[in-house]
């Protein structure tokens, strides 16, 4: 790198921007030609209907869920959840209700067994009789003391019990399996949308009873519903207030009109691309043209300040525009490349949303680096635009010259109490905990979150953790020791805090030895004899119904059982705590081969962020290096693109460090804002480098006159735009979405702490070290 | 050219002519064809055979339980044959035995011996398509095919494999049967069934089931060697493998009582 390349690039970019200006027409009828025809991509977009989108194929966890689900059944669920308005308990006309209920949800698309008290199988015995029948039959013409019966052999039933009626009896559930074939997205929408128009019925034959729908199913759609809410609620604020701002900061209709045509573009790019790469959109991804008319503003506010200033000076307009873009081409080009490479980065995330989220943004920044310094130059030399010779910056660069001030008479201090609160805030960052329950990735304004709320109040237990506890090889379930340790296993389980419902084969086993003892209480526990284990449980399965067979708990050779864990209102700190217990437990009571592992939906987002973390370190690392050797190669200075990292990555980490204080819990962003915020925060850095470089080497000014210079020339520009991303993450953080509101709240935060260090730390870095040089030093490592 | 013109006029006269034939004509024709099957096998008096069933679940993995089956005909049309099945394998369950007379529209009479428990136990429950000891099947899918358990209608005639069938919807008269329908291949050579396909009770298929390996027994009675059953929703299968077929071995109805049970073996 050298003088001369520079000058190549100017007399690049000022031929470029004349050569548009000649052929304004073309380039504006071009640009709209070509986003039409990547923007048209669009329409390959679809939505993801399954909650496993979140786990890439080589997810551990997800690895381990899919064949737990091979063994025994796949499982999705929809949970219908019924209440009386006035909380009652249950009583005949409910009774009829979940029976009524329990008998069309199986006509659900995709369903394969349906769960409730009303079609529970219950057994009784007389000496040589087994009677399987319902437990209500005709509920709503029992008499109350038959009703009372059946409510009491249900609360009696641990299978039942705190999972499909409440201890109150106020609650009662109906659980619904549903197999989806996995061959087309509308698998999902089509069962829930079934589920739906059933319940519309339902709820104009009892309006006095209260009848939400909740499960992996409707979760799956929640993400839909809170994609399509944030579009239509999100970007319509969004180029609200980011025009708003454009016109408060340019004061020009025209200017705002070029610039909002630009990010229009940008953000159909941004569309078609993700169409191209057949990306399923989910809220994360979908807050890329977001994101991208963010960033893709501070192209155009760069461009058009410093056209405007040099119009204020006397100049034409069309020079002042060629001008501006030969100042600004190598700070946008630089910017986007960061700023893409941060985005690149997201590629190493467990998460494929963030890979879709990244690849996204990064094509879009793309384009709205290209179309800056085509279409925008284009369109403002075709449209009227005046400025009022007048010298108004003397405000912005007395600020300038109080700080330069306040910096230069104590470096040293400033850099020691910075270096403090850098480490300070560093370590607290890692005290956040990592908590992503899944229910409440979703604000009450999204009904899923309403609807689960209420199912989690008044049912109590929600969260499943499956486990698949192995046998002594086939047949091996059957082995006395097996469900003795099984049982103890399920007790521990009952007795563990955040335990609500247990669901285990031991329990199915002490039921059929009292039913085949003439139901004799004291006959309430497990078979002592490896073959009457075997005998009953081929008793049982002899007698169970179409869809309510055993399939589901227990291998196909009989080699082990599911036990599943329902966990109440927990979060996932709990979650891993209690899966870390279980655990635990296992390894002192049970034999190695009953060391089955925690899987589930519950289990996997436990663990999400934990895994996107340990996935993204190398795109950390990855990124961090390319970067700094950007700036390097841009900066031709070796030494201070290696020390412009430090204003550029602490901020992240004093941001975090903030949030702890201020949360304390943080989920899935906090993996991926470190790459993305450093790519959008090195551009501050880049611009104040930049010019104090020029000062030094081209004005022969020291250290001190070359950071006042650097500080009086870019400050205001690089406020505006800290100005521009705070606000415009800050609408990002009104998603609907918890990821989006976190990254947004993250992403505006950081920016903020960014322009600090930048005002002040960098400066007194510079100071520090160049001060005792007189010769501009920085030049030599190049 | 001429005579494929001719014969495109003649599949267009067929398909006119069949699309004005009335529901209780093809129920009819139906009927007949399922009763045809059904005839084929009468007189065949009793018959034992060894079962292999081989359990696989969607992940592929295997899984054999190995039973005796002995099956005593009922001529009455109104009532299903009477069935003793007996477990030999796995170790756990051999020896246990399970009497079963059918019924044509009420649930079946189900007695199950318990060797570890040395008692006879009665099962009463609704339960008829529910899967048979964990596999595919359901104990109704694979033993007696009683003609008056469903309503039949025709619905066309294609090729299978290397068959002509009829193809014939039939509706399950029993109320709490699994199935709102089923489709069966019914060949017009020897009138055996070829394929079955269950549909769930919201209709979707739900299972399809291949006799193969047709043999002839006593000159008279023809038997699938091999079902093999395929649930299209989990995606796991059973396959039973029969061998060892005896016909007209001197069991009657002595033999399907419940004391026989606990001799069973």
């Amino acid at each position: 790198m050298s003088q001369h390349n520079t000058g190549l690039i100017d007399r690049f970019s000022v031929a470029l921007c004349e050569w548009v200006i000649r052929h304004r027409w073309w380039v504006i009828a071009l640009s709209i030609l070509i986003t039409a025809l990547i923007a048209s991509n669009a329409r390959l977009l679809n939505f993801a209907t399954d909650y496993r989108v979140f786990f890439s194929g080589q997810n551990p966890d997800l690895v381990a869920f899919e064949k737990f689900q091979k063994t025994y059944t796949k499982n999705d669920n929809l949970l219908i959840v019924v209440r009386a308005q006035d909380g009652r308990n249950l009583d005949a006309e409910m009774a009829g209700l979940v029976e009524r209920i329990t008998e069309e949800a199986w006509q659900i698309p995709f369903a394969t067994r349906v769960d409730s008290i009303t079609n529970f199988q219950h057994t009784i015995a007389s000496e040589d009789e087994l009677v399987v029948a319902d437990l209500i039959k005709n509920g709503a013409q029992l008499s109350p003391s038959a009703l009372a019966d059946a409510v009491t052999r249900a609360l009696q039933e641990p299978l039942l019990n705190n999972f499909l009626i409440s201890p109150g009896t106020d609650t009662t559930a109906v659980n619904v399996t549903l197999q989806y074939p996995g061959k087309e997205l509308s698998e999902g929408p089509v069962s829930v949308a079934y589920a739906r128009q059933m319940l519309v019925s339902l709820e104009r034959d009892y309006p006095d009873i209260k009848i939400v729908l909740t499960g992996t199913a409707m979760l799956n759609m929640a993400f839909t519903e809170a994609s399509i809410k944030d579009m239509s609620s999100l970007t319509p604020l969004m180029y609200a207030v980011l025009m708003l701002i454009t016109y408060f900061m340019l004061r020009s209709v025209s200017a705002t009109f070029a610039t909002f045509i630009l990010i229009v573009l940008s953000s159909l790019i941004t569309l078609g691309a993700g169409g191209l790469m057949q990306v399923l959109l989910t809220p994360i991804s979908l807050s890329a043209p977001t994101i991208v008319l963010t960033l893709a503003i501070a192209d155009s506010i760069h461009i058009l300040v410093t056209m405007r200033e040099l119009m204020a000076k006397g100049i034409a307009k069309n020079q002042a525009l060629v001008e501006s873009v030969r100042i600004n081409f190598t700070a946008v080009m630089v910017t986007s490349i960061t700023t893409i490479i941060g985005f690149m980065a997201l590629n190493f995330s467990d998460s494929p949303p963030f890979h879709h989220l990244g690849n996204m943004t990064a094509f879009g920044i793309a384009a709205a680096w290209l179309l800056s310094i085509t279409l925008l130059p284009a369109l403002i030399s075709v449209l009227p635009l005046k400025v009022p010779v007048a010298s108004s910056q003397q405000q912005g660069q007395q600020f300038f010259d109080h700080l330069a001030d306040f910096v230069f008479a104590r470096p040293k201090k400033i850099l020691l109490s910075f270096t403090v609160l850098i480490v300070v805030f560093s370590s607290l960052a890692f005290s956040n905990q990592l908590n992503d329950v899944w229910t409440k990735y979703f604000d009450q304004s999204i009904q899923f979150r309403t609807d689960t709320d209420f199912a989690i109040q008044h049912l109590g237990a929600f969260y499943p953790v499956e486990f698949s506890i192995g046998a002594q090889g086939p047949e091996g379930i059957s082995d006395p020791d097996y469900l003795k340790t099984l049982d103890e296993f399920v007790i521990w389980l009952r007795s563990h805090p955040y335990v609500e419902h247990v669901y285990s084969l031991s329990d199915i086993m002490k039921r059929l030895n009292k039913n085949m003892h003439a139901d004799d209480e004291s006959y309430y526990r497990l078979p002592e004899e490896r073959e009457l284990s075997a005998q009953y449980l081929l008793l049982y399965e002899l007698s169970l119904p179409y869809g309510l067979d055993m399939n589901d708990r227990v291998s196909i050779d009989k080699s082990s059982s599911r036990v599943t864990a329902t966990l109440g209102d927990v979060d996932t700190i709990q979650t891993r705590e209690f899966i870390a217990d279980s655990r635990a437990w296992l390894q002192q009571n049970a034999p190695e081969y009953m060391w089955g592992k925690a899987t589930g939906a519950t289990q996997m987002f436990s663990y999400i962020a934990k895994r996107n973390i340990e996935s993204m370190l190398k795109g950390n690392v990855i990124a961090v290096t390319l970067i700094a050797l950007v700036l390097v190669l841009i900066l031709r200075s070796f030494r201070l693109g290696l020390l412009s990292i430090i204003p550029n990555a602490t901020p992240v980490l004093v941001t975090l460090g903030i949030w702890a204080l201020a949360v304390g819990q943080v989920g899935l962003p906090v993996a991926i804002v470190t790459v993305t915020s450093l790519g959008i925060v090195v551009d501050d850095t880049v611009h104040l480098l930049t010019k104090y470089l020029r000062g030094r080497r081209e004005k022969n000014l020291s250290a001190e006159d070359a950071i006042r210079y650097a500080l009086k020339t870019v400050g205001k520009a690089i406020t505006m735009n800290t100005v521009i991303l705070a606000i415009g993450f800050s609408v990002l953080a009104l998603s609907s979405f918890k990821i989006n509101q976190e990254t947004g709240m993250l992403t505006a935060l950081v920016v903020v702490v960014a322009l600090v260090l930048d005002f002040l730390m960098l400066p007194a870095i510079l100071c520090v070290l160049d001060k005792k040089t007189t010769q501009h030093p920085s030049v030599k490592g190049a | 050219m001429i005579s494929q013109l001719t014969g495109n006029t003649l599949l267009l006269l067929a398909a006119l002519a069949l699309s004005s034939v009335s529901a209780e004509e093809l129920e009819g024709k139906g009927y007949q064809i399922a009763e045809r099957s059904d005839r084929s096998d009468h007189g065949f008096s009793d018959s034992t055979a060894t079962i292999n069933m081989v359990l696989r679940n969607a992940a592929g993995a295997e899984s054999k339980r190995e039973l005796e089956i002995r099956t005593l005909e009922v001529i009455d049309q109104n009532s299903g044959d009477k069935s003793l099945i007996i477990f030999s394998s796995p170790r756990d369950i051999k020896g246990t035995a399970l009497l079963s007379f059918a019924k044509i529209l009420d649930a079946d009479d189900q007695w199950l011996y318990l060797p570890a428990l040395k008692r006879v136990k009665r099962i009463s429950s609704s339960n008829k398509s529910g899967p048979f000891v964990g596999s595919e099947f359901a104990f109704e899918d694979f033993t007696a095919n009683e003609l008056n358990k469903y309503t039949h209608k025709w619905l066309r005639t294609e090729p299978c494999a290397e068959f002509v069938c009829d193809v014939i919807e039939r509706h399950p008269l029993y109320e709490n049967s699994g199935y709102t329908r089923q489709i069966a291949w019914i060949d017009q050579s020897v009138y055996q069934m070829r394929k079955l396909e269950f549909y769930d009770r919201k209709n979707a298929l739900l299972k399809t089931l291949e006799f193969k390996d047709y043999q002839k027994f006593q000159d008279s009675y023809w038997r699938a060697q091999r079902l093999l059953m395929h649930n299209h929703q989990t995606q796991k299968n059973t396959d039973l493998l029969y061998s060892d077929y005896h016909f007209k071995t001197g069991l009657d109805d002595n033999d399907f009582v419940k004391g026989v049970l606990k001799r069973a073996r």
